[in-house]
């Protein structure tokens, strides 16, 4: 993918794999579900790049590679120029610090149990970071930034709506200061008008604390505000990658243009006019054979179900991994003021 | 004029909770036509889930139900349970978000089908698979046959709801129900059941409820639409006049609140405040603590009225409810030679 424009990046990710081995049913040790497929992906420092695909294509099988929780098959990440992927606890330890999570459903992230200053103060806890007071007002303070008012501070997650349990529990990845946060689908289960004011909270915080995000989506509808670049994954690959405004009024990859064409637009006048994704996302177990798109995509040509696309650069940002997109990009040379699609 | 197919009339519905009581529906009259595809939208816990549950006779024991609920005529709030069995599944039929509610997950799909064909009709065995199979293919299961007796684990979300939607569409029913069928499916699988949808209603005619948050969905598919607000029905319309004119100030606030699709900096809007605690519901309109027009009159309850677009609103600063209200036109500041 891309790098962000400038320097070295925050966070690079180069040829990641990802396979799980199959432990049960008839494949039994026989293959491996390819969840992610040798992956490249840059995040610069306060840099918002969004990660979407259809649920399934390895977005957050590959969000857990870069926060550590599972570990590549293949490939190398590295944070602030030191390697992460393998590398000593040393390193690791401090990396952990400096890169946080956040997931979709805030119920299953947060001790149902605790009190949320508890949960908010959990990781000052565990890396010993000040003492009592020190922490406390550290939780005051964090409560504040991310819109909590203070009197919710005893409160278990079960009396608080589900915008505010993820306040909380961005929060509580905020308490270690990282330079990066993976959120995974962190609104998807949150109502439309409360996802606007999560939307709004992240894009304050990397404002105000120069946080870079990676913000994982099955809804290109909610990323086009909030990033600076976009990748689309499908079936363990990036199939294009670029600015927002590269991919949303430019997009080259037919998957990229299916997904945008999906959002059911509120706008009763513009109706079911556009062409429909047919299928569902192949098992990745046997992934297709060329290019992995190949079997739903309206403008697949003959090559497409033998050799795997590579990426074609069409802009500083913008690639795409297609046969026909390559191909056109080549007649557009020569005939300078056609539109590139259909 | 079009027949009228549903038909609530001053519905409210309280939950006795420990908490306090919840009025989780206060005053909802709303009528269904034949052959319409009425959306409903609204907020998370507006009660759009539990207006469709007194409907099917489905609400817990400590919900207390008013109004009259009338199908075809008959009053399905005063129906005993046997008679609400029976119309269910056959008559009206439910879509819930997470098809696994609705699936047994240790029978085979198809054998789920051709049950609600054999619990509402004299069907033999034979001809009931046949059927289901039928509508196995009508509803997009690739090899049906092959898949008839796949339990539901083996199928994705997507082909899950499709043998939900096979096993409600079995007996053509009048009224088809479908509480947030999509949400929880992808875009691109969300668009095709849509287009199932919208094909069935065509084919068969069925009155469809849907019950949505996404405006996008019901902007897609339905025929009208109404907005719910803390209990409330606050503004009912064809679903282009809504979508052109919202009027009342919570759809308003809905419509800004939608992620435009514009990629440029800035923060989305947000409607300020919180949703009211129902177990507390203030009195008259529910959204005056939060509304930007809020009027003295509004500490009481707007009434829901038509105006010529069409269109009808619970809110004090249109016409139409005033005039239903009592009362006189609103003076426009500033207006001069009024
Ligand atoms: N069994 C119950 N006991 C007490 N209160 C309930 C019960 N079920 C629902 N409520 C309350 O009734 C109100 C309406 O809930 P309902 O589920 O009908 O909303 P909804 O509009 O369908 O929301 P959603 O979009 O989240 O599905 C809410 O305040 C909710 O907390
Ligand atoms: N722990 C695991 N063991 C086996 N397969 C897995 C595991 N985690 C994810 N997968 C599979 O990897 C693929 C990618 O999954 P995931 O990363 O969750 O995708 P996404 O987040 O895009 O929906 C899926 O086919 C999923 O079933
Ligand atoms: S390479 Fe071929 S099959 Fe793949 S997306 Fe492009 S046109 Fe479609
Ligand atoms: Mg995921
Ligand atoms: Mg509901």
């Amino acid at each position: 993918m891309a790098e962000p424009t400038g320097g070295r990046p925050l966070l690079q990710v180069e040829g990641v794999v990802k396979r799980f081995p199959i432990r049960r049913g008839v494949l039994r040790g026989a293959g491996a579900v390819h969840a992610v497929e040798g992956v490249d992906l840059a995040v610069g420092r306060g840099e918002v790049v969004s990660l979407v695909g259809e649920s399934g294509s390895g977005k957050s099988t590959l969000g857990k590679c870069i926060t550590g929780m599972i570990r590549p098959t293949a490939g190398r990440i590295h944070f602030d120029g030191v390697e992460v992927s393998g590398s000593s606890r040393g390193a690791r330890g401090n990396f952990r610090r400096r890169v946080q999570p956040v997931f979709q459903d805030p119920r299953s992230s947060l001790d149902p149990r605790w009190a949320i200053e508890r949960t908010i103060r959990e990781p000052l806890d565990a890396f010993r970071i000040g003492n009592k007071a020190a922490r406390a007002a550290r939780v005051r303070e964090l409560m504040d930034l991310v819109g909590l008012p203070a009197h919710l501070s005893q409160r278990k997650p079960s009396e608080l709506s589900g915008g505010q349990q993820q306040r909380v529990a961005i929060a509580a990845a905020l308490a270690l200061e990282p330079d990066l946060l993976v959120a995974d689908e962190p609104v998807s289960a949150l109502d439309v008008s409360v996802q606007a004011q999560i939307l709004n909270l992240l894009a304050d915080l990397r404002q105000r604390l120069g946080l870079a995000l990676l913000f994982i989506a099955h809804d290109l509808s909610v990323i086009e505000h909030i990033s600076d670049r976009v990748a689309v994954m499908y079936l363990g690959r990036i199939v294009e990658s670029g600015t927002v405004s590269e991919v949303f009024t430019d997009p080259r990859h037919p998957y990229t243009r299916a997904l945008i064409d999906a959002i059911p637009r509120p706008d009763p006048t513009q109706r079911m006019s556009r062409t429909r994704l047919i299928g569902e996302i192949p098992s990745p177990v046997n992934p297709p054979s060329g290019c992995r798109f190949h079997p739903r995509c309206p403008v697949a040509i003959g090559v497409c179900s033998q050799d795997d696309p590579q990426q074609t650069t069409f802009s500083s940002q913008h690639r795409a991994a297609c046969h026909v997109a390559a191909a056109q990009t080549a007649s557009l040379s020569e005939l300078p003021h056609e539109r590139a699609w259909l | 004029m079009s027949d009228s197919l549903l038909e609530f009339r001053k519905v409210s519905v309280d939950y006795a909770g420990r908490g306090g009581t919840v009025s989780a529906v206060t005053d909802v009259s709303l009528t269904l036509i034949e052959g319409e595809t009425f959306g409903l939208v609204g907020e998370s816990g507006c009660g759009k889930t539990t207006l469709s549950m007194a409907l099917m006779g489905l609400l817990p024991d400590i919900a207390s139900v008013r109004g009259r609920i009338l199908f075809n005529g008959s009053d399905l709030t005063t129906m005993t349970e046997s008679q609400l069995r029976e119309l269910r599944g056959d008559r009206i039929s439910m879509v819930f978000q997470d098809p696994a509610t609705s699936l047994d997950p240790t029978f085979g799909i198809g054998s789920q089908v051709a049950d609600t064909i054999r619990a509402h009709g004299d069907v033999s065995r034979k001809q009931a698979k046949d059927r289901a199979l039928g509508l196995l293919a009508e509803v997009g299961i690739p090899a049906a046959a092959e898949r008839y007796a796949d339990p539901p684990h083996r199928l994705s979300g997507g082909m899950r709801q499709r043998v939900v939607l096979a096993a409600a569409i079995a007996n053509n029913p009048a009224l088809l129900l479908a509480d947030e069928p999509t949400t929880a499916l992808d875009v691109t699988i969300q668009a095709q059941i849509l287009d199932l949808l919208a094909d069935l209603q065509r084919r068969h005619g069925t009155t469809i409820l849907l019950i949505a948050h996404d405006l996008g969905v019901v902007a897609q598919i339905c025929d009208r639409v109404g907005v719910m607000y803390a209990g409330q029905l606050v503004e009912v319309a064809p679903v282009a006049e809504l979508f052109a004119r919202p009027r009342h100030p919570y759809t308003r606030a809905l419509f800004d609140a939608l992620p435009s699709g514009s990629h440029q900096a800035g923060a989305l809007r947000v409607i300020a405040g919180q949703v009211p605690d129902l177990a507390h519901a203030p009195t008259g309109c529910r959204f005056k603590d939060r509304c930007p027009s809020r009027l003295a009159e509004c500490d009481e309850t707007p009434p829901l009225a038509m105006s010529d677009s069409g269109a009808s609103i619970a809110c004090w600063l249109d016409p139409a409810t005033r005039a239903a209200g009592g009362l006189g036109p609103l003076a426009i500041a500033g207006e001069s030679n009024g």
